[in-house]
């Protein structure tokens, strides 16, 4: 028998119980619905998470100087005074090192154009605006000549621009660091919080050397970031640093850490993944509990068309044809569902990326497995009702009432 | 066997084992049937016409004996096999019409032919369905759905949809059993038509004035032929229908 017809047969026979129809495939909706959009929205925190961490750089390797122990009491990670600017050095010259920046990090109050502002003061190389993917946004970032010279040339966030400048173009300006005037050479673009909730533009960056003798006077930095040739040399990379510092400092006990951002981000996906795996469990279920209901109400369509099942048997239909016929039926009732439900999930993750200003991705891959499992589910739980038409007597089956 | 016999039963039997006591339905009927024959199956209830009509009718195969349909011997056929006998080589009508519901009469009638072992392209699907109802006069109620439909065209939809095969033989259950005298006289009408055009009918039935029209009357009494004869005085539909009206006239039935 032909596919054509029985799918007009079949799409008859659905048309005659609408409400029957819609009801049964509802299971399904719910289902496919669920693991879409489960899967859209914890697929679009992921992206986002995974935005927020290359947002840090590209490839960063950071190193933080060990803790500080004096008399048993530890100061935590980059109090120690551990890390040196030939540290620096000696890391800038391994291979597929392409950027390097020693950090010093001080607080201070910042005094311009007769406002004031409280922020984080670092002490960077020039290389650190390539390292962090951060563009300036205005003026320019300060040179290796400023390093040298000790400049006293500063690099402002937009949260500082902002707070001593507002309406004005601060480049070319003179702000006040600990009483010390440095003059705003540029502007960095805006790049919002990070993940931790910090507001990234609340910050002055001037040469780490400036900081070192000029602002404070400190012979360590807290800690340096290094930028990696690319993703796949960054645990080689890491490893390098670890074994060149552990021979420089020449300890027993490794004074250091060295963290690098694919880390980071493995820790922050892993969460949001489990969370979609437990998603798609829940939802899981509820496509078996929707393709129990299409089971359910195909059983009692073969009861209530035995006689229908009798007339084609007796003008020549065959097993075969009577089992396709049902099983087209169902798998017509479940990828209908499915496809509302595909529709409906994506719309509904759609409206929370609308409303709630969430990113969601809809992965291809899933919209894949939605349809394969709705047609298997059609499949599976329209199998034993069409195998009980198929094996009805013809006869018997002519004579129900 | 002669080239022109479409049924040969030879010494059938029919048995059914339910619980401890065995049923013999049919015992050991030998019946043949040529083409272009109008035979009237008889018995009252029990006689085992229909055990005998459903083995005739490849919907149930003989427990003993021999049956040949259109020369191929039926009772050792599988299940498909079976369906694809009844497909290509019997027509059926029954008492209760059997219409799909909510399916247009056209549509009832190119069923059948969905289950064609070789495939029919759908325009001559159509074509042979209108011109079956054309034949039994139906031509224009083809759109029609069979609650629009009197009993009597219902039963002619029915007829349709048994011809749309060429099938070798035309299998009435009962044909008449639901429709009142006028109408069933007219669906005699069409049978005889159809048997003068050829088109071999086996037909059961309990009413003697319904198996005057057929040529020839087989009665059964506890699953074995009683009697085998031609019809005397045989029915014709369009005199009778002439009857009929006459007395309706009479009494004013009818204008």
């Amino acid at each position: 028998m032909r596919i054509i017809a029985s799918l007009k047969i079949a799409a008859r026979a659905l048309r005659r119980n609408k409400m029957r129809s819609l009801l049964t495939m509802l299971g399904v909706i719910i289902g496919v619905g669920a693991v879409i959009g489960a899967v859209s929205l914890t697929s679009g925190a992921t992206k986002q998470v995974e935005d927020q961490v290359s947002n840090l750089g590209e490839n960063v390797i950071t190193v933080f100087s060990g803790n500080f122990t004096t008399g048993g009491m530890r100061g935590g990670w980059g109090s120690a005074p551990t890390l040196t600017l030939e540290d620096t050095a000696a890391i800038r010259l391994l291979p597929n090192v392409v950027a390097i920046s020693p950090e010093v990090r001080d607080r201070a109050q910042v005094l311009a154009n007769g406002l004031n502002w409280n922020t984080q003061i670092l002490g960077e190389s020039p290389d650190y605006p390539q390292i962090r993917n951060w563009d300036i946004a205005s003026g320019s970032m300060f040179s290796d000549q400023d390093v040298k010279t000790l400049a006293k040339s500063a690099v402002i966030g937009r949260t500082v621009a902002d707070q001593l400048f507002p309406n004005e173009n601060c480049v070319g300006q003179t702000i006040r660091i600990r009483n010390l005037p440095f003059q705003i050479v540029g502007v960095l673009a805006s790049k919002g919080f990070n993940l931790f909730g910090q507001d990234q533009d609340d910050v002055v960056i001037v040469p780490y050397s400036s900081h070192m003798h000029r602002i404070t006077t400190r012979t360590f930095v807290n800690s340096i970031q290094v930028q990696a040739a690319n993703d796949k040399v960054i645990s080689v990379v890491q490893q390098e640093i670890t074994d060149l510092l552990l021979a420089r400092h020449r300890s027993k006990e490794q004074d250091f850490t060295v963290r690098s951002q694919l880390e980071l981000m493995q820790t922050v996906t892993a969460t949001s993944r489990a969370m979609g795996f437990l998603l798609a469990g829940v939802a899981a279920v509820s496509l078996v509990v929707g393709g129990i209901g299409i089971m359910n109400i195909m059983l009692v369509s073969v009861t209530e068309r035995t006689r229908e099942i009798g007339i084609r048997m007796a003008v020549g239909a065959r097993a075969a044809d009577i089992l396709v016929q049902f099983l087209i039926e169902a798998v017509t009732l479940s990828a209908i569902g499915g496809a509302i439900g595909i529709a409906g999930g994506v719309g509904f993750s759609q409206l929370v990326a609308y409303f709630k200003d969430m990113p969601t991705v809809t992965p291809v891959f899933w919209i894949i497995v939605a349809v394969v499992s709705s047609a298997v589910i059609g499949i599976v739980s329209g199998f034993y009702p069409a195998w009980k038409a198929s094996q009805l007597d013809p006869i018997e089956a002519l004579r129900y009432e | 066997m002669p080239i022109n016999t479409v049924i040969k039963l030879d010494a059938i039997e029919k048995t059914y084992h339910t619980g401890e006591v065995d049923v013999h339905a049919v015992r050991g009927i030998s019946l043949e049937i040529r083409a272009g024959e109008f035979v009237a199956i008889m018995g009252s209830s029990g006689s085992g016409k229909s055990t005998l009509m459903n083995m005739i009718g490849a919907l149930d195969r003989p427990t003993g004996g021999h049956y040949w349909l259109d020369g191929i011997d039926v009772s050792t056929l599988d299940r498909d096999t079976l369906a694809d006998v009844r497909n290509e080589k019997i027509g059926f009508v029954f008492q209760g019409f059997n219409l799909l519901s909510r399916t247009s009469a056209l549509e009832n009638v190119e069923m059948p032919m969905l289950y064609n072992r070789h495939r029919i392209p759908s325009h001559e699907q159509r074509a042979r369905a209108v011109n079956a109802l054309e034949l039994v006069g139906l031509g224009t109620r083809a759109d029609h759905h069979p609650n629009q439909l009197s009993g009597g065209q219902q039963q002619r939809v029915a007829i349709a949809r048994a011809l749309v095969n060429k099938p070798a033989l035309l299998l009435a259950d009962e044909p008449t059993g639901n429709l009142d005298s006028q109408t069933s006289i007219e669906i005699m009408g069409v049978f005889q038509k159809l048997n003068d055009q050829g088109i071999t009918i086996v037909m059961v039935t309990h009413e003697l004035d319904v198996a005057r029209f057929t040529k020839r009357m087989v009665i059964l009494r506890d699953g074995k032929i009683l009697t085998d004869e031609a019809v005397q005085n045989r029915s014709v539909a369009e005199k009778e229908l002439q009857a009929l009206r006459a007395e309706q006239q009479a009494v004013k039935l009818a204008s």
